[in-house]
């Protein structure tokens, strides 16, 4: 028999995680969720929250504020488009970078307290950022409308290499490869594999390790004579890239940035794909923000017209009532759906929707490998 | 949607075709390579074959197949427009039975072209799906890219933001698909922002400048200090600017201008610094539930029975719609503004418009709804006109079209900038209401010629069309 040492099913995971990859537009066809656009924001918002666990999941800081990194990674990616080249691979690095020197000077500050005023702080921050992208500037943000691409942007280098200026406005590219549609999805999914096993490393690595330590217990770890905030610093500036290289994405697969992206709901957002998903856990959340991102896409379309197909096998009178309460929970309703799904994950999963997957799995192979009755009865006795 | 099925099975079909292919190629080749190159085969198989998904032999993006087509109405079903988004559904749902045949046809009876038959359009009958824009530029793209890329959107239509246009319309240029705006009322949409595959029924900042001082004019006269308080995005900004420049021009001063955020909710802050101002008018560049919010605490805050420079105090709002005037109640008595569209008109298709959305839905419709039917009902006609949903033809035979019998008047789509010019109406808080939906009077309707100005002056480019 094989035995399984950390390594290898690690192993497994990653291989798993790839071929779900390269397989999403067949895999989530039959839910309604297989075109390029849903799937990139799988993606996208895969890498934000995977990001984010990395800070909230090991280390146990909870920012309300790294909606603010994933905005400034959108706003330097748009101005590389602008100013450099519509190739995406300067605005990928540099709005990881951006968004990381971004989190060094805020973590550098807010990384003085830690709990609910590290919460507070972080907030504070974003929502300064907010307002600051919002109206004060203006000039750099273009305010509510958003950073647009415009047909006269320099875009420097694409005029050093000698790139044709087409008729209308240029679109992103990879050496001529599309960065929209389905070609888009998978450069997004290749970067989403890249940063997955980079986080996996991190997970099993000694840093990981005293990142944990940090979580279970600081004052220790400072009585020990370790000072601490160089590993959270560490931490809240890998998570702040991240944020920043999903930011950068969002502008590769759709070259606008918008100061909304940097509220605090989008902050909160993140928070709830995390546990939704499993905080601590690798592929976690990366399932909440697939999750999230399903509600918000999919199931605020549903109209009473399709309601009304979904229900047309029941006789009229219960048709127009059944329709009448679901109706409540889809459209306009995600929200309440959502609200109601967070709630009994909570309160019966608190370990998230991975918690549920790993007890499915027990219970499955407990069904799989019938062992000798007395067993079975001790074991129910010592989980009791 | 079940031509959506038939062509998933096509591309399954060609995708074995290209597997097969790849295993006669691999028999060729020696048996060293051959693990590599299966290997990159399979990968360039998986990479390739979704992309067949997108461009599936079609002519332009989303071509029509079956035997319907698929419009997508984009609308904010949540936040401070979300009042208006309700209505512009209503009025989409109506636009799409008239379209089809269904109903009493509306203002199809009374439009000019008599091109749509009432079966359709090019034969097809019209099916729909709805996204909500949730008044927030990504989400309204997000919910956009849906209708193209999983529903097979052929146009979309809606929004009652300016910023959300602006952003949808750059949207639809990159993806192919003809974007037909629904309220938006900056300036941007047909100006600096302008896009070929994108046109506006709805009137604009700059017409409504111009319609408006006159009127101020006269009522007011040409000695008034005004204060801004102004929706702080692209619609608010272009607002802003287009009254500044028309009572600047007659003699008014301003003497501040204050950006505010949308949906702030309470405007308590904001107003009560107006009272200190010296200013003796206000204006109110707000829209929707921002209006009535702010409107309402204006008149709460008394400033309409104060006098200022020995003058009554009065307040101005720029942009009207009946389901403002009707939320902010008896605050609006008396208040000047302008509109696109008001049910009261009396002509041949407003009158038919009124009595199918109210025989529908039981209340009269709003400008929102008003300038949402046209624009499906012009894309339609369009449509059958060119004989093609292709956005470039299309886009020919709705560029100089002249109409007449959709309520607002003889109507022109103008080729430069895509901007329809018709007269504007100014209205004003109605005194004596008869009913709750009669809440503003017509003051004057101001001609075509007052209120028309180059293409060039508010600058932009539209750029080729794009197919897809």
């Amino acid at each position: 028999m094989i035995k399984f040492n950390v390594k290898n099913k690690d192993h497994i995971l990653l291989i798993g995680f790839i071929i779900v990859v390269a397989l999403a537009p067949v895999i989530f066809a039959p839910i309604g969720a297989g075109y390029p656009d849903l799937l990139q924001k799988f993606a996208i918002f895969g890498i934000f929250a995977i990001g984010f666990n990395i800070l909230f999941g090991l280390t146990g800081y909870l920012s309300f504020g790294h909606a603010a990194f994933l905005g400034v990674g959108s706003y330097t990616a748009v101005w590389t488009f602008k100013l450099l080249t519509m190739n995406v691979i300067p605005a990928l690095i540099l709005s990881t970078l951006f968004a990381g020197l971004f989190a060094l000077v805020i973590g550098f500050i807010v990384l003085r307290r830690s709990g609910i005023y590290f919460s507070i702080l972080t907030l504070a921050f974003a929502q300064m950022s907010y307002n600051l992208a919002y109206s004060v500037l203006t000039p750099i943000t273009n305010g509510e409308t958003g950073l647009q691409l415009a047909l006269h942007d320099a875009r420097v280098l694409d005029g050093v290499f000698g790139v044709t200026r087409g008729e209308g406005l240029p679109s992103t590219t990879l050496f001529g490869m599309a960065m929209s549609g389905w070609s888009g999805y998978y450069f997004c999914g290749v970067v989403l594999i890249i940063m997955f096993y980079i986080s996996l490393r991190i997970f099993r690595s000694p840093f990981g390790m005293m990142l944990r330590a940090v979580k279970s217990n600081q004052n220790r770890m400072s009585y020990t004579g370790l000072n601490t905030r160089p590993y959270t610093l560490a931490a809240f500036v890998i998570s702040g890239m991240y944020a920043g290289l999903a930011g950068g994405l969002m502008a590769i697969t759709d070259p606008l940035a918008g100061a909304e992206r940097m509220q605090w709901t989008a902050s909160g957002e993140v928070v709830l794909m995390t546990i939704l998903g499993g905080t601590g856990t690798l592929l976690g959340p990366v399932i909440g923000a697939g999750v999230i991102k399903y509600f918000e896409n999919i199931f605020s379309s549903f109209n009473e017209g399709i309601l009304m197909d979904a229900f047309s096998f029941l006789p009229e009178m219960l048709q127009h009532a059944v329709v009448s309460i679901t109706g409540l929970f889809v459209g306009e309703g995600w929200h309440l759906t959502l609200g109601a799904l967070f709630m009994v994950i909570v309160i019966f999963l608190p370990g998230g929707l991975m918690e549920g997957i790993a007890r499915i799995g027990n219970v499955t192979r407990r069904w799989l490998k019938p062992k000798p009755v007395a067993t079975t009865e001790a074991d129910a006795a010592a989980s009791e | 949607m079940h031509y959506c099925g038939a062509n998933r099975e096509i591309l399954l079909g060609s995708r074995i075709q290209f597997n097969s292919e790849d295993s006669q190629l691999m028999s060729k080749i020696d048996n060293s390579k051959r693990k590599f190159l299966k290997t990159s085969a399979i990968i360039g198989v998986g990479v390739s074959a979704p992309l067949i998904f997108t461009n599936a032999h079609a002519a332009y993006r989303n071509e029509p197949k079956g035997s319907t087509v698929t419009f997508g109405f984009n609308v904010p079903q949540t936040g401070a427009y979300a009042d208006e988004g309700a209505d512009e559904l209503r009025a989409y749902e109506l636009a799409v039975q008239h379209i089809n045949g269904e109903g009493d046809g509306g203002m199809l009876n009374t439009f000019s072209s008599k091109a749509l038959k009432g079966n359709g359009i090019n034969g097809k009958k019209v099916v729909y799906v709805t996204g909500d824009t949730q008044t927030k530029s990504d989400a309204a793209r997000a919910s956009a890219k849906r209708m193209i890329e999983k529903d097979g959107a052929i146009m979309i239509t809606g929004g009652s933001s300016s910023g959300v246009a602006i952003a949808v319309q750059g949207l639809c240029q990159e993806a192919g698909v003809i974007f037909m705006a629904g309220l938006t009322h900056s300036n941007d949409t047909t100006g600096k922002d302008k896009r070929a595959n994108g046109f506006r029924h709805f009137f604009n900042t700059e017409m409504t400048g111009a319609a408006l001082a006159p009127v101020l004019k006269n009522n007011y006269g040409t000695d008034r200090v005004a204060y801004h308080l102004t929706a702080d995005y692209t619609w608010g900004w272009s607002q802003e600017g287009s009254i500044r420049k028309y009572t600047e021009a007659m003699g008014w001063k301003t003497v501040q201008a204050v950006k505010t955020p949308v949906g702030a909710g309470d405007f308590s802050q904001y107003i009560t610094p107006v009272l200190n101002s010296g200013a003796d008018v206000l204006v109110l560049n707000h829209y929707g539930k921002d209006m009535v919010n702010s409107l309402t605490q204006a008149v709460q805050f008394g400033l309409r029975e104060k006098t200022v420079n020995g003058k009554q105090f009065e307040i101005v709002v720029p942009l009207y719609s009946r389901l403002m005037a009707a939320g902010a109640g008896e605050a609006v008595k008396g208040i000047f503004g302008s509109t696109n569209w008001h049910w009261s008109l009396q002509d041949a298709g407003s009158q038919a418009f009124v009595k199918s959305f109210g025989q529908a839905y039981g209340f009269p419709p709003s400008q929102a709804a008003h300038t949402t039917y046209c624009q499906a009902l012009l894309y339609a006609d369009a449509c059958q006109r060119a004989g093609t949903f292709m956005p470039s033809q299309v886009g020919k035979a709705l560029e100089g079209f002249k109409f007449d019998g959709l309520g607002n008047g003889p109507t022109e789509y103008r080729a430069e900038d895509h901007q329809c010019f018709k007269d504007v109406l100014v209205v004003k808080g109605k005194e004596n209401p008869t009913s709750k939906f009669d809440v503003l009077e017509v003051v004057e309707v101001t001609p075509r010629a007052q209120v028309e100005y180059p293409a060039s002056m508010l600058g932009g480019n539209l750029g080729p069309y794009n197919n897809g």
